[in-house]
């Protein structure tokens, strides 16, 4: 489950959650969980969320995010946006 | 069955004295059913905004009660054409937006049965309540269609479709315009007909539990929700020119009741954001100058973080003159709230919510005092309240005459509420009588003889006791069910389930406050998984255990979770048919174990709607 990050928007991604939430830099890897990583609760991570779309410039609807619960999982929505 | 002996039984709240505002209302008592009333409402409304939507910082539009009127004539019409009248069941799936009052409305006029069905489910948990629900009609939006696999839908004869886009493949579905009349080629533009129900009648079918499990729909009569608007808005009015903020979802009892028929009688505005990001949350009580909202206690619990973080930002002395402030605050407020004096002693606090609040509506046993105290001490009164949507949602809620912290209220009016077979310190199982509950559960005639004594009342499966004034106190629970703090019920029935392929002897899961019923500590309650491994089990045997039950878990929704491991040696007693018979577990794991042998995963996690 632990892959290492396969892209440069994953590594971007994992730098900006670990830099929110006080996480040594690399500690994450793209399959983990991000609740029971980050040790966050739900509007925490639509916090995070919001810091990530102004990162990227997208904007993810609430009813994509349904079931999404990895960095991957964050990191595809955010690539679908960008096309 | 036995007979229950009440050992307490408390009267519900004198009616509130009427606040002045309340007269701006349309009178709940004069009404046979809610689409009369709502029928009135948009006439007696209409130039006034009754909906308006943000996409974050975006307004997407804002509808006047003539907009809403026009709408729900036309989709009227269409049910109408379609061969939908009385006793017809309609269900809805939909986000929070206006076109879900709209169907909900549209359904009334047409004297039909409105079933809410939770958007948050699964596709495949969506399609197994709309085989029990029956309905001949679904109402629903393309994001939430999209997923069901094609033909997934084609039992309910009629699926309505709103924001498809232009060349999406609805199958036998149609396309709903609902609010620029762009519908299907051939619907009629004549007005409906008007179809009136009595009191008795079913208004809504509405789930308290969805997944897994026998699907529980509460028959909810017109007299419930006529009874509840008369009785909460005595207490609450919300009038034209108030703004609330419909953040919960509308399938949900609590907004079906405050973010749609409530404000829509009374003539007021209701606002809906399309994202549930705190930070457009906050921007949007501030942009609509949001005065009334229900929210779930985790929401509390992010409001509180932002207010912190604004407080720990102050230099030293400023914090120190806002500490003051709040205890004169507090004072000047001891008997009930008043927004102007709280508003100019705390402006900063005030503006980042807007400003406007009067009132932050908060359900459950699971609010912690210390945070409601400390709302209410900067003047943002918390009025936490209790219910179940087999009573229509509101059963208990304070009346904030004065700010109680420490209880979910006094019974609303015309609610009656007692505590039978109360222990020696006065707890009991709650029990409630009245107009607002459910006719029964749709199509289970035993679970609805389980949900009632003898003499009709409803049990709540809580349990609790009632002080001098009163005022209901919550401590734990005699079902074994969990309600988490985003609000969810989750049946650990149903997480056994998920669990079959883990590597023990045998598991139930419970609810944590009913294995060990803790008094006053349901906050932040959790589901704990206990397990009896094979005798002899080596430490390669717990590691499988361990990692299967860990990837079981993982797989489950996120409010499913459990959050703690109990290993015990004991066999679990079960029935002649091999159910685990909990209480009688329950009772053993008491007794030869403490809490503190678990072994806790991690921080709950939930979702917050």
């Amino acid at each position: 489950m632990n892959a290492t990050p396969s892209s440069d928007l994953e590594t971007r991604l994992l730098t900006l959650a670990a830099a929110r939430f006080g996480k040594a830099a690399g500690s994450l890897a793209p399959g983990d969980d991000i609740f029971e990583t980050l040790g966050i609760d739900s509007i925490q991570a639509m916090e995070m969320l919001t810091e990530i779309e102004t990162t990227f410039g997208v904007e993810i609807p609430d009813y994509e995010l349904q079931g999404v619960t990895t960095f991957a999982g964050i990191a595809e929505l955010v690539r679908r946006r960008l096309g | 069955m036995q007979t229950a002996t009440p050992s307490q039984a408390a009267p519900s709240q004198p009616a509130a004295p009427r606040d002045p505002r309340a007269y701006e209302m349309l009178d709940a008592t004069r009404y046979a059913c809610v689409g009369e009333m709502l029928r009135d409402a948009l006439v007696q409304f209409k130039t006034h905004t009754a909906f308006t939507e943000l996409d974050r910082r975006r307004v997407v539009h804002r509808l006047s009660y003539l907009d809403v009127k026009r709408a729900v004539d036309r989709l009227a019409r269409r049910l109408e054409d379609a061969g939908i009248g009385a006793g017809d069941r309609v269900a809805i799936v939909m986000t929070n937006q206006a076109r879900y009052p709209i169907a909900a409305t549209a359904a009334f006029f047409r004297g039909a049965i409105v079933v809410p069905i939770d958007y948050k489910l699964t596709p495949k948990e969506r399609e197994a309540l709309l085989a029990h629900a029956k309905p001949r009609a679904l109402v629903t939006e393309y994001p939430l269609f999209a997923p069901h696999a094609a033909g997934a839908l084609e039992a309910v004869p009629l699926v309505l479709v709103s924001e498809a886009p232009e060349h999406a493949r609805l199958g036998h579905a149609q396309r709903w315009g609902a609010l620029d009349g762009a519908d299907a080629p051939g619907v009629s533009d004549a007005p409906p007909t008007f179809v009136p129900r009595a009191r008795e009648d079913v208004a809504t079918i509405v789930y308290s539990s969805g997944t897994g499990g026998a699907p529980k729909g509460c028959m909810l009569p017109h007299r419930a929700y006529l009874a509840q608007y008369t009785a909460l808005t005595a207490m609450f009015p919300i009038v034209a020119g108030d703004r609330y903020f419909s953040i919960l979802p509308t399938n949900h009892a609590i907004d079906f009741m405050c973010g749609f028929l409530g404000p829509l009688c009374g003539g007021a505005m209701v606002v809906h954001q399309r994202t549930l990001r705190p930070e457009f949350l906050t921007a949007t009580m501030k942009s609509e100058r949001v005065t009334h909202m229900a929210v779930v206690p985790l929401l509390l619990t992010a409001f509180e973080r932002a207010i912190r973080e604004k407080l720990d930002a102050l230099p030293g002395w400023q914090r120190t003159a806002v500490d003051a402030l709040m205890q004169v605050n507090e004072r000047l407020t001891e008997r009930r709230p008043n927004r102007l004096v709280s508003r100019t002693l705390l402006r900063p606090i005030h503006e980042a919510f807007g400003g406007e609040l009067r009132v932050l509506f908060c359900g459950g046993a699971f609010v912690e005092q210390e945070r409601a105290e400390l709302f209410n001490r900067l003047g943002l009164p918390v009025a936490i309240g209790y219910g179940l949507t087999e009573a229509s949602t509101v059963a208990t809620v304070n009346d904030l005459r004065p700010f109680r912290g420490d209880s979910v209220g006094r019974a609303v009016e015309g609610v009656s509420l007692r505590i039978v077979d109360a222990d020696a310190s006065g707890v009991g199982e709650v029990q409630l009588h009245g107009p607002t509950l459910m006719l029964g559960y749709l199509d289970d005639a035993e679970q609805t003889r389980a949900a009632f004594t003898e003499d009709g009342w409803l049990r709540t499966g809580d349990l609790g006791y009632l002080d001098a004034s009163h005022h209901l106190h919550l401590v734990g629970r005699s079902k074994n069910m969990i309600v988490t703090r985003g609000g969810k019920n989750v049946y650990p029935e149903d997480i056994e389930g998920a669990f079959a392929s883990v590597a023990c002897e045998e598991l139930a899961v419970f609810a944590e406050g009913y294995l060990w019923q803790t008094r006053g500590e349901l906050v932040g309650e959790r589901l704990i998984v206990v397990a009896r491994l094979k005798a002899g089990a080596s430490e390669v045997d717990r590691r499988r255990f361990q990692e299967s039950l860990h990837a079981a878990n993982q797989r489950l929704a996120d409010y499913k979770r459990v959050h703690a491991l109990l290993v015990t040696e004991e066999s679990f007693p079960r029935t002649a048919s091999m159910k685990i018979k909990r209480g009688e577990l329950a009772t053993l794991l008491r007794g030869t174990h403490a809490t503190a042998e678990t072994v806790h995963f991690g921080e709950p996690v939930e979702a917050v709607r």
